[in-house]
């Protein structure tokens, strides 16, 4: 089968590539950009480990087809850090001990992030909502939770004394 | 080493220490939060080929013939394996690390013989240059099956009349021997005291039927592999799993190599809670790479996890519960049915040895059946067979509470095993938490909270024996006095940071100068798996051992810099000091740094290496208080709020002690609640994914408050306990009571789902 031209943007570097056309974002980012913070935990949309921003748009890269990706840009976990110095999405999970086997935190972050740009003051519950489409099965979530909800409060401190 | 008098010296000596105790970042953290980290899916090797697996649909058939041909003839095809390619095995049971292991089971299971037992069951595996390849071509393998007969829940499959999974599966465990093969794998006792007697004397006695649904472990990161053998036939295998010499040993027996010509080395591993001790898509792998002499990679989809790995049990607890009018418990009986899957192996025994454990109870009785059926073969799951003889015998105890006025905290209280009682399996307790515990959830605000319309409260205890077993560790000092802490563990939530911890206080060095590290098989001595709850305790009385041997080698070192002999030598806050006092020589301390700086001239590279079989185990106890609110109109039940208290023995490092609460917790409330293995009347599974097998989500739960209480263990240098486990016990009782106080009926069958729970409370107004 013919491959598919993808000309996109991931983590503000230009990238070109030949894909299947049934290939899905996360196969690319995966298998060809060795990007593999990415987790395929389900491949059906249902675990969130996969999560991605697309033009700043919180999806699961195991439902977007890489062609799709033509035009936008995508931004994955190895993007959230600037450089080697963590986001305080981050540094917070480091802190508050929001991870144990390590698989979902990815996702979780690049989700926490999606919503923390939207809203830089959500509720526990708001949380949670937001954080319903990515599973943990290690935490029970109380101290990921715990953690968008400080580095949410860091943010906007440094938003305010910058 | 003086394990035992240098572990009483410590927990007895009520020092502060330095970094035991302490939140510290995790080591490995910063890899984690950054996507850097490599689970079994992420390993990359050149020219690597893609196996998939060919699962059977049908829930119980005969395989006539397996049909490769137009598979083989397929471009970009490499290797293609079934059953034949695998070596035949005794079918006896052999030593295995925990527990025994028929390792034909294990292979059966891994790639199926002459019958699929369970829908899902591997037939065989292809590997490709492209997925896409491997996928076609695993279309076209032709298997040829006569579809059998199948029975799915463990009571039918007890029947006389049941299809038979096994034509030569005689029980064990009766006398005399049945003549005749069935499902019923074997049958196992426990007792101690008189229970006609205690039932004779018991002034209240509580009998019912208990019953809880398979239910999977739920690791986001599907089993995962990658396999390389070299041209003179040495293997190498990635994966990520509860043990590298787990892998060693397993795929040395199902593919009848010597264990030296293997060697593996552990990814990081997403998720386990037991589901990862066994060996599924590695022996597949090894042949598929063998066949084809290129590096194989296997990654099994969310369907095949739910179809072909794990679960635990479902199950059939009858609970029979004797006590006198104040409350004193007399007898207890319990007869426990549990769901093996397709070959034996159910944690029935666990369930049985596990269930009364935390009370004094004089005459007691288990009896355990481990029983076929046409499921995948079940897993070890957190505190394997203890959640479910639990959820009996602590709804039993709540409804008891009822029954004679008490409060159900009390009523515990009164009857809580401590120090010196007796269990069904033989030994009595050592110093124990189980009372403490109690108390702490006494005096918690949870426990006298008011409750609203619809709402109740639940509260349940759960044991957990913990073990310890082989670890090895070593401590080596680097050229400018860091050091690098070797074990052979697989850190599934957080151990690395305990390790270097440990160490770090031995030593009494700096944290952030102690890089623990995992090794590979090649690179540090067998380890029994991460599992049992026993990484911390048994691993970490390695580390101390080996750091404790660098210390004393420290102070050998330090001597002969001084020219002293090492008893003039005392070692404090990472430094040498000379305790010999020399008119005219003023000696000043000797860092670590100084001393690893100049240690080819006092000996060579300082490096403690200690291999130990960890004894002393402390039990684990916990008690969880749930709050729930029904909502009459559609049976849904929401957990409002949630309090898990454990003995941790010490925490080592309290975060993830506390994780380990708050995981197992919601773990539980998931298998109270929601989860449960759905088969249709052809015994296939219907929920193979994340939608329809419902695991908790963040907005289902409130947040999970944990109390530590801390009743060291005095066999282990930091009195560390075991944690994983024990959370998971007293969920499904804590919830069930909870539920039941809510709408003021007796839910006995989990999960309590919104149609489950919607047409017990219409019944109940029905009958008026």
């Amino acid at each position: 089968m013919a491959k598919h031209h993808v000309t996109t943007t991931v983590n503000r570097e230009p990238v070109e590539l030949l894909c299947d056309p049934s290939a899905t974002l996360l196969d690319v980012l995966r298998d060809e950009l060795g990007l593999i913070g990415s987790k395929e935990g389900c491949g059906s949309g249902d675990c969130g480990a996969c999560s991605v921003l697309m033009d700043g748009r919180l999806v699961c890269a195991c439902l977007v087809l890489a062609a799709e990706a033509t035009g936008h840009e995508i931004t994955t976990i190895e993007g959230i850090a600037d450089g080697n110095k963590l986001h305080t999405l981050q540094q917070q999970f480091l802190e508050d001990a929001a991870l144990q086997c390590g698989i979902c935190t990815p996702g979780f972050i690049v989700a926490a992030k999606a919503l923390l740009d939207r809203n830089p003051d959500p509720t526990e519950t708001e949380v949670r909502f937001w954080l319903a489409g990515n599973l943990c099965r290690c935490t029970g979530y109380d101290k990921i939770v715990r953690a968008v909800m400080n580095a949410a409060a860091k943010m906007r401190e440094e938003a305010v004394h910058g | 080493m003086g394990n035992e008098q240098d572990a009483l010296n410590l927990v007895n000596e009520q020092v502060e220490y330095k970094w035991v105790g302490t939140r510290p970042i995790r080591p490995d953290g910063a890899d984690k939060v950054t996507g850097r980290a490599t689970f079994g899916a992420d390993i990359d090797l050149p020219g690597m080929l893609t196996g998939v697996v060919i699962r059977s649909p049908h829930a119980h058939a005969r395989i006539i013939s397996i049909d490769t041909s137009a598979a083989a003839a397929l471009p970009g095809v490499l290797g293609i394996v079934t059953g034949a390619d695998l070596p035949e095995l005794p079918n006896e049971i052999a030593a295995g690390g925990e527990a025994p292991i028929n390792f034909r089971s294990v292979s059966e299971n891994a790639i199926a013989r002459r019958k699929a037992l369970y829908d899902g069951h591997a037939v065989a595996a292809v590997a490709a240059t492209s997925v896409e390849i491997a996928h076609e071509a695993a279309a076209l393998i032709k298997v040829n099956y006569e579809v059998l007969p199948h029975v799915i829940n463990v009571l039918d499959a007890m029947a006389e009349d049941a299809p038979v999974l096994h034509d030569d599966l005689i029980t064990k465990g009766l006398e005399p021997a049945p003549t005749k093969a069935s499902n019923i794998a074997g049958k196992v006792e426990f007792a101690m005291g008189d229970i006609e007697k205690g039932f004779a004397e018991s002034d209240v006695i509580i009998e019912r039927s208990y019953t809880t649904e398979a239910v999977h472990q739920g690791y986001i990161e599907p089993h995962a592999v990658v396999a390389s053998v070299a041209a003179d036939g040495m293997v190498n295998i990635w994966c990520s799993s509860q043990g590298q010499f787990m892998v060693r040993e397993f795929c040395a027996k199902l593919l009848g190599m010597d264990i030296g010509r293997i060697r593996v080395t552990p990814a990081e591993i997403g998720g386990g809670f037991g589901g990862k001790t066994t060996v599924y898509l590695e022996p597949l792998a090894v042949v598929l790479a063998q066949k084809s002499g290129r590096p194989v990679r296997m990654v099994m989809t969310r369907g095949e996890v739910m179809r072909a790995t794990g679960p635990t049990s479902g199950t059939h607890v009858h609970v029979k519960l004797g006590a006198k009018r104040d409350g004193t418990f007399v007898a207890g009986e319990m007869v426990l049915k549990y769901q093996a899957g397709a070959y034996p192996g159910s944690p029935a025994f666990l369930g049985g040895m596990t269930g009364f454990s935390c009370y004094e109870l004089p005459n007691a009785k288990a009896v355990c059946w481990d029983v076929v059926s046409n499921r995948p073969k079940c897993a070890a799951y957190r505190a394997p067979g203890a959640p479910m003889a639990s959820f009996g015998v602590e709804s039993a105890i709540d409804e008891l509470a009822q029954t004679l006025g008490m409060d159900p905290l009390e009523l515990r209280l009164k009857n809580a095993a401590k120090e010196g009682t007796a269990t069904i399996y033989g030994p009595k307790f050592l110093k124990i938490g189980y009372l403490e515990t109690l108390l702490a959830a006494k005096a918690h605000p949870h426990w006298s909270a008011p409750l609203g319309p619809n709402q109740g409260r639940g509260i349940a205890s759960g044991f957990w024996f913990n073990v310890g077993g082989p670890s090895s560790a070593s401590v080596h000092v680097n050229e400018d006095g860091s050091v690098s802490v070797v074990t052979g563990n697989p850190d599934i939530g957080g151990s690395r940071a305990s390790m270097a911890i440990m160490a770090a206080e031995v030593l009494g060095m700096d944290l952030s100068k102690v890089k623990p590290l995992i090794g590979d098989t090649g690179q540090i001595a067998y380890s029994f798996l991460t599992g049992g709850s026993r990484v911390t305790f048994a691993t970490g009385m390695a580390v101390c051992d080996a750091a404790k041997d660098v210390v004393r080698q420290l102070r050998t070192r330090a001597a002969k810099m001084w020219k002293v002999t090492p008893e003039d030598v005392e070692w404090r806050d990472g430094s040498a000091f000379c305790t010999k006092v020399e008119e005219g020589k003023e000696r000043a301390p000797l860092t670590l740094a100084a001393i690893a700086h100049g240690a080819a001239r006092t000996g060579g590279p300082i490096s403690g290496n200690v291999s130990i079989n960890a004894a002393g185990a402390g039990p684990g106890f916990g008690t969880h208080i749930c709050d729930v609110e029904v909502d009459p109109e559609t049976g849904a039940t929401r957990v409002i709020r949630y309090t898990a208290i454990q003995d941790v023995g010490r925490a080592i490092h309290p975060s993830y002690v506390e994780g380990q609460l708050q995981g197992g917790a919601v773990q539980g409330i998931g298998w109270a609640l929601n989860e449960e293995y759905v088969y249709d009347a052809n015994g296939r599974l219907q929920n193979t994914g994340f939608l329809d097998y419902r695991m908790p989500v963040a907005s289902d739960l409130p947040m999970i408050d944990t109390v530590l209480v801390e009743v060291p263990n005095p066999g282990h240098p930091y009195g560390v306990r075991g944690v994983g486990e024990v959370p998971i016990v007293p969920p499904l009782a804590a919830v069930a009571n909870a539920v039941s106080h809510a709408v003021g009926l007796r839910l006995t069958s989990l999960p309590i789902s919104p149609p489950k729970l919607l047409a017990a409370i219409d019944g109940a107004k029905a009958a008026g």
